[in-house]
């Protein structure tokens, strides 16, 4: 199962749910018979103690939960993003395998362009958004089943298997960041499944991130004007911590107090 | 005082068995438009991804809603002690609970994945309003069958303070549900045409009319129906009063969720959209909730004759305040939806997703069906009780009450 629809990525450190949350319980339970016995560094592991944070770039082991000791984010320079592109999201189409029916009523976007223009200076500017992935995300707050979930590195996805398709996360959501899947899909990509009645959106390409990659659309921004950075917020090292303090940056609906793991800058 | 008698439904008149033929057909078409839209997609409704509640929702909401309000009668009969009530709290009861699973159903059918409601029962995210009202729900299905027993069981019947207790939990469980149904709308921050916290009493307060409205009308058709004249002058003179008070009180409630509106500034926008700009909006508000669903059931109130004569207007009366539900769910749930969110406040934006532009819905006759469905279960629902349960009651006690 991919990581982006199931939950054994997903919920791994957050839901006790898993089977593998139950072996863990065994493990601990025989490790403290043990733990006097075995080599300490056996017995941390038995005892399941918290994931130091990956280096940027580092596979994480399938049966190694999400780090909370990471806070994925994205940061976007408004400056470098040109109006005629839209590489990111086409891009993300691919990666995802989101097709364009010819309804765009009904056509997920889990990536989309937004023609910006102040109406007092009449300046413009075009604005990728996506799923802000909010530490307090409210489509998570209002999903009677919990379908909606947040890991534990504030990436938020969907678990494809509890979506019971009532759209409220949609109704909740204040960046018009999900889609509902109208119809059936053929051809759907394995790491991306799009069930029928169930609601999508940006997974900021979890299944490339667990596998030290980055999402598809910082990597073909990255070719065209690099506005896009992608990276470890909690990490002062990193590429995205730095651009944050020479940058001044914004939150979208930052008076909501979501605290979205995007972030702007230039915006104007 | 005589002690009061209860009779069930038996042998039906031809215009009651062309009206159980027309909801029988009603749910049958509701049910295959389910289907229809389940096994194509939603994509054969008019919702999408800007309009995802439409017109099913608008239904389901009203009779959930009318659903805590048709308790009334049962209410005010065990909980206030009035006396004349009490012949009718059996069949408000059975009331609620059919106009809870009508909407229920409809609220289901329309799920993207209704074959995993179960799953809405075995996993809950208690933050989550929606998984509370999954709770208040079917709680409330079973308080007031519970609090049905109490009245009928002849054992228990005997015992008065186990139905006060039914009567006194129901009608406290009644206006948590229907907060919670208003709070599904007010607790979206971000849709500024609905988020705050007067959706609460302003639903209590709906629900209140519309689940009255559905107890005169089912009243009236009962009493033609077994040719004993349950609404006695007593009782419409009784209904008119609390149509009355509870009308004006939806009114004074709906006045104050816009003027608030309509003071802060960031919302001026979207209150122009609902009652002026807003094309289809303002008329389901000033036609339809304001003027035919309000206005004009108090003037028939205010104008109808005292006695049984005024009959004709309080019906009149209960047709129009429901009509005016229908508009103000329609107004409320996908106004709400209408007008575009504010991503980017004091910016013009547009984009291939709709942003900044008002989001067209035109509802599909499969969704209007499913809605229509919903009613008709209800009455289904009600009609089958009213034929197995001694829940109507027989005119010659009910007039001493």
């Amino acid at each position: 199962m991919s990581s982006c629809c199931g939950k054994s990525d997903g919920k791994s450190d957050g839901k006790s749910s898993c089977a593998s949350k139950e072996r863990r319980g065994f493990l601990k339970a025989t490790g403290a018979f043990a733990a006097t016995l075995l080599a300490p560094g056996v017995t941390l592991y038995a005892f399941g103690g918290p994931a130091q944070a990956r280096a940027p770039g580092a596979q994480r082991a399938p049966s190694e939960p999400a780090s909370a000791n990471v806070r994925w984010g994205l940061l976007i320079d408004i400056n470098k993003c040109a109006p005629d592109c839209n590489a990111c999201v086409n891009a993300c189409n691919e990666e995802n395998g989101l097709k364009n029916t010819g309804r765009p009523e009904i056509d997920a976007q889990w990536l989309r362009k937004v023609a910006l223009r102040d109406p007092k200076t009449g300046a413009q500017s075009s604005v990728p958004v996506m799923c802000q992935h909010c530490e307090q995300p409210p489509c998570v707050d209002v999903c009677p089943t919990g379908a909606s979930f947040k890991r534990a590195d504030g990436i938020v996805l969907v678990d494809k298997h509890i979506c019971i398709g009532c759209r409220y996360c949609m109704m909740a959501c204040p960046f018009k960041a999900r889609s509902f899947v109208h119809e059936e899909h053929d051809d759907q990509r394995p790491h991306s499944p799009r069930g029928k009645g169930t609601v999508e959106g940006c997974t900021l390409c979890v299944h490339r991130i667990d596998a030290g990659g980055q999402p598809a659309c910082v990597e073909a921004c990255a070719k065209t004007g690099g506005a896009m950075v992608f990276g470890d917020l909690n990490d002062p090292e990193s590429a995205i911590s730095k651009a944050l303090r020479q940058l001044p940056t914004m939150q979208l609906r930052a008076d909501l107090g979501v605290q979205p793991g995007v972030r702007y800058a230039n915006l104007k | 005082m005589a002690q009061q008698r209860y009779r069930q439904l038996t042998g039906h008149s031809l215009p009651f068995w062309m009206l159980i033929v027309l909801h029988v057909i009603g749910v049958a078409a509701g049910l295959g438009a389910a289907f229809y839209m389940e096994s194509n997609g939603h994509f054969v409704t008019g919702m999408n991804n800007q309009t995802v509640w439409g017109l099913p929702h608008v239904f389901a909401v009203f009779l959930i809603v009318s659903a805590s309000g048709a308790l009334n009668v049962a209410s005010v009969s065990s909980v206030f002690h009035r006396l004349a009530y009490k012949p009718f709290a059996r069949l408000s009861g059975v009331l609620a609970i059919a106009l809870l699973c009508g909407g229920l159903m409809v609220l289901v059918l329309d799920l993207g994945r209704p074959e995993r409601v179960f799953v809405a029962m075995t996993k809950q995210n208690f933050k989550s309003i929606f998984a509370w009202n999954i709770y208040l729900y079917s709680g409330f299905i079973v308080l007031v069958a519970f609090y049905l027993m109490s009245m009928m069981d002849r054992r228990l019947a005997k015992r008065p303070g186990v139905n006060t207790a039914f009567g006194w939990s129901a009608f406290l469980w009644r206006l948590v549900l229907t907060a919670g149904t208003g709070s599904i709308f007010g607790f979206l921050a971000a849709r500024d045409a609905v988020s705050g916290a007067i959706m609460a009493p302003l639903f209590i307060a709906s629900s209140l009319v519309y689940g009255l409205a559905f107890t005169v009308l089912v009243l009236t058709t009962m009493s033609f129906e077994t040719t004993e004249s349950m609404c006695t002058p007593d009782l419409i003179a009784k209904f008119r009063g609390l149509l009355g008070i509870f009308g004006a009180t939806t009114l004074f409630l709906t006045l104050i969720a816009h003027l608030s509106k309509f003071y802060a500034t960031p919302t001026h926008d979207i209150e122009l959209f609902l009652l002026r700009d807003g094309g289809a909006f303002p008329v389901a508000f000033w036609l339809g909730q304001i003027l035919l669903g309000t206005l004009a059931p108090l003037a028939l109130l205010a104008i109808m004759p005292n006695g049984a004569a005024g009959i004709s207007e309080l019906v009149g009366a209960s047709v129009l305040f429901l009509i005016g539900g229908l508009s103000q769910m329609f107004v409320i749930i996908v106004g709400a939806q209408a007008y575009p969110l504010k991503i980017f406040p004091g910016y013009e934006v547009s984009s291939s997703f709709a942003d900044g532009a008002i989001n067209a819905y035109a509802p599909s006759p499969p969704e209007f069906l499913l809605g229509l469905a919903g009613i008709s279960a209800a009455m289904l629902i009600a009609t089958l009780a009213f034929r197995l349960l001694p829940v109507l009651p027989q005119s010659s006690a009910s007039s001493g009450a």
